[in-house]
């Protein structure tokens, strides 16, 4: 009977394993993310800033503005899941291929497309959110319709009905009346994007992912979802007003989706 | 004749030695992982060898491209400045030594012996200034400070991404060359191995001026690569003139090319292949002034080429590289006879050809320790002069060791090695031109800050 209460007690713990097991599973199109190699990378390239427990404290983030990402709190900025919910596997390895723009954090996208998956697979292992909740469904990114004048101007209306401007400024400079006392989930100041910077946006510079950024919001930021807040075509002509803020000089800076193309070819 | 022949290796080793002396050791930047609150492993698979997440830095400019590359955005207080020196103990041994039978007397005759020397040293002092002067406009000066010299081994102006495109930028100034395996990055500190001697190799009884391809130049780079850098080429042109200020050859400009791909292969992780070569032209003789050469005036153009291929193999943590080398002197330079005295030229004298290449492996369990080994040969396949013995100039070294690095963080450096190191110059023995061999051993540490 004993022996059968402990087999019992086996079973279990290796079903719990298990699940447990697949649930920590890492996949990027078809490459399997294996934790193991991955924290070799992670000691290699990642811990003097995200830290050995990958809390966000290594030896390099107290000079660095803004800090490096807690990957115990599991939240993330740039997903393609909605506000609040895990990220996927593909966001988080495309954010470690892009890199994130105004940060410390560079592109990773001179290691190999295996090592990136080994990396997200291991990152993950720093939150139990991973083992215990799933990624949320992905938002649904309907065909952008063709920019034009009237477009951008329902966006510029909508920016300032919608208050964007109270942080990002009337003229999308940034300087916007809140934009002072702004601070993240931990607390730190943080500074709202200057739409006429040309420069990169974190998240993935083209069009489909700034309007993915609308419907998710970026969380651990005061960048709300503006998912129920506005239609589709709505979000399409903030993305416009948005895109013709861009001072025509640094439109060479704006990349192409790459590291999306990436994961789709694989 | 022979004693003449071995008199010319004897000056060829010497002026080798002479140009080995002004290689500075290699180098990471420091300078770099303060800026961007990297650690050394970040660039390096262990510095100052890079990685190829170094390497698209490097070829990016020094840029990360995550908007914090100018100097606008560092601190006031920053100063893209880095020192490195290598304070060792050494033994150094040649089993040949030319010396005089009585010591002191220089007219009891020359015998060879064996010499040994060993004890406390200092590598001199690298004194590196790196980074960008602007967004896209990055640059590098290098003093080297040895133990009785000054010398600016490298100092250059980048123009990065130009047109908006990794695959064109523009470096002027005197610069390492996109060399298969950078010699300045060698792993390997002593004496004897820490050079890639096919990189500087002559032939027996040659005067060519171009020293190897191993020395920074002065000149013009043209560097592009993809994204991931998997795909690299560069195109230099340089004055002929081994790197050296003040033109001291002539108006000749030589031609270097490099290419490499890098693909990446399941399991193994990423190879690399890649091929190159230098074109150039040297002269035979000089303008004079009472029989002194004038600088600047060489003339009696001819030819030589140096040209291979190579490759970067990774197996998990252990990679190796191999190198292949050709190379060819014009008759003239060969036999270090003027291009308008052609009747110099001894009987059946042809342009010397060689062919050589080298194994280096690596094994790197962790970012902090890393074991190498190096094996290298160059073979004479045809002699300038006839005369020469067939198998004279033929090299070949070995090499094995380990670095430690106990400090690896984003403000510093330091590391332990441990070298052995032995050279065999086939029939390079000054007087009775046997082999001549130099065994070097190192220990001691590298540290960079």
């Amino acid at each position: 009977m004993k022996l059968n209460r402990a087999g019992t007690a086996m079973i279990c713990l290796s079903l719990i394993w298990s699940v447990a097991g697949s649930a920590q599973e890492t996949h990027v199109g078809k490459l399997v993310g294996n934790a193991k190699r991955g924290k070799a990378l992670y000691v290699r390239y990642c811990i003097f800033c995200h830290g050995p427990y990958g809390d966000g404290r290594g030896e390099s983030a107290a000079y660095l503005d803004p800090k490096p990402r807690d990957f115990t709190k599991a939240v993330f900025k740039c997903r393609s899941t909605p506000s609040g919910s895990l990220p996927l596997d593909s966001d988080l390895y495309d954010t470690i291929s892009r890199g994130v723009h105004a940060s410390g954090m560079p592109s990773w996208k001179p290691l190999l497309r295996q090592e990136r998956v080994d990396l997200v697979a291991y990152i993950k292992t720093f939150s139990s959110a991973f083992v215990e909740e799933k990624p949320g469904t992905p938002v649904q990114i309907p065909a952008e319709p063709p920019s034009s004048p009237e477009s951008i101007q329902r966006g510029a209306d909508l920016f300032q009905s919608m208050n964007c401007w109270s942080c990002h400024g009337k003229d999308g400079r940034g300087y916007g009346p809140s934009a002072a006392t702004l601070t993240d989930s931990k607390g730190y100041p943080i500074t709202p994007f200057d739409f006429t910077s040309g420069t990169r946006f974190k998240c993935g510079d083209s069009d489909q992912e700034m309007f993915r950024d609308l419907v998710t919001g970026l969380d651990g930021t005061p960048m709300p979802s503006f998912e129920t807040a506005m239609t589709p075509d709505q979000r399409w002509d903030v993305v416009h007003y948005i895109r013709s803020l861009h001072t025509s000089k640094n439109k060479h800076t704006q990349v192409k989706p790459e590291v999306k193309n990436e994961t789709q070819g694989q | 004749m022979r004693i003449g022949t071995l008199k010319t290796i004897r000056l060829q080793l010497l002026a080798l030695g002479i140009l080995l002396a002004g290689i500075p050791p290699a180098h990471g930047i420091p300078a770099f992982a303060r800026k961007y609150g990297l650690p050394c492993s970040a660039c390096h698979e262990a510095w100052p060898m890079l990685n190829n997440f170094g390497q698209t830095f490097k070829d990016n400019g020094y840029q990360l491209g995550n908007d914090r590359d100018a100097p606008i955005y560092q601190e006031p207080s920053y100063w893209p400045i880095m020192f490195r020196t290598t304070p060792v103990w050494h033994r150094e041994n040649n089993n040949r030594q030319a010396v005089d039978i009585v010591p002191g007397n220089g007219t009891s005759g020359l015998v060879e012996s064996s010499v040994t020397t060993s004890g406390f040293d200092l590598g001199g002092l690298d004194v590196i200034a790196a980074g960008t002067l602007y967004k896209n406009v990055s640059f590098f000066i290098q003093p080297f400070i040895g133990n009785s010299s000054i010398n600016l081994a490298q100092v250059w102006v980048r123009l990065d991404n130009l047109a908006g495109s990794h695959w064109l930028n523009l470096k002027l100034g005197r610069f390492e060359l996109d060399e298969p395996i950078s010699q300045e990055r060698s792993l390997i500190q002593n004496n004897t191995g820490s050079i890639y001697y096919n990189y500087l190799f002559t032939p027996p009884g040659d005067r060519n001026f171009f020293a190897g391809i191993g020395l920074p130049q002065l000149g013009v780079e043209l560097q592009g690569h993809s994204d991931d850098d998997s795909t690299r080429y560069s195109v230099a042109v340089v004055t002929d003139s081994n790197g050296s200020s003040g033109l001291p050859a002539n108006q000749a400009a030589d031609v270097y090319a490099n290419f490499n791909q890098s693909f990446v292969v399941p399991w193994f992780g990423r190879q690399q292949v890649g091929v190159y070569g230098f074109f150039g032209e040297s002269p035979t003789y000089f303008q004079t002034n009472g029989g002194t050469p004038l600088p600047g005036t060489g003339t009696g153009n001819r030819s030589f080429y140096r040209l291979g291929a190579y490759g970067h193999w990774y197996v998990d943590k252990f990679d190796f590289y191999t190198f292949y080398m050709h190379g060819y002197d014009n008759v003239f330079l060969g036999n270090g006879v003027p291009s308008n005295q052609p009747f110099n030229l001894p009987l059946g004298a042809a342009g010397p050809v060689w062919n050589g290449g080298f194994v280096e492996a690596h094994y790197n369990p962790n970012p902090r320790l890393i074991f190498l080994g190096k094996y290298e040969l160059a073979r004479m396949s045809r002699q300038a002069n006839p005369s020469i013995p067939g198998s004279a100039g033929n090299l070949d070294t070995w090499t094995a060791g380990y670095r430690w690095y106990p400090i690896m963080s984003p403000r510093a450096g330091l590391a332990w090695t441990q070298e052995y190191s032995r050279v065999i110059n086939a029939g390079a023995a000054p007087l009775s031109g046997k082999d001549d061999i130099h065994n070097s051993y190192l220990m001691g540490l590298d540290f960079d800050f």
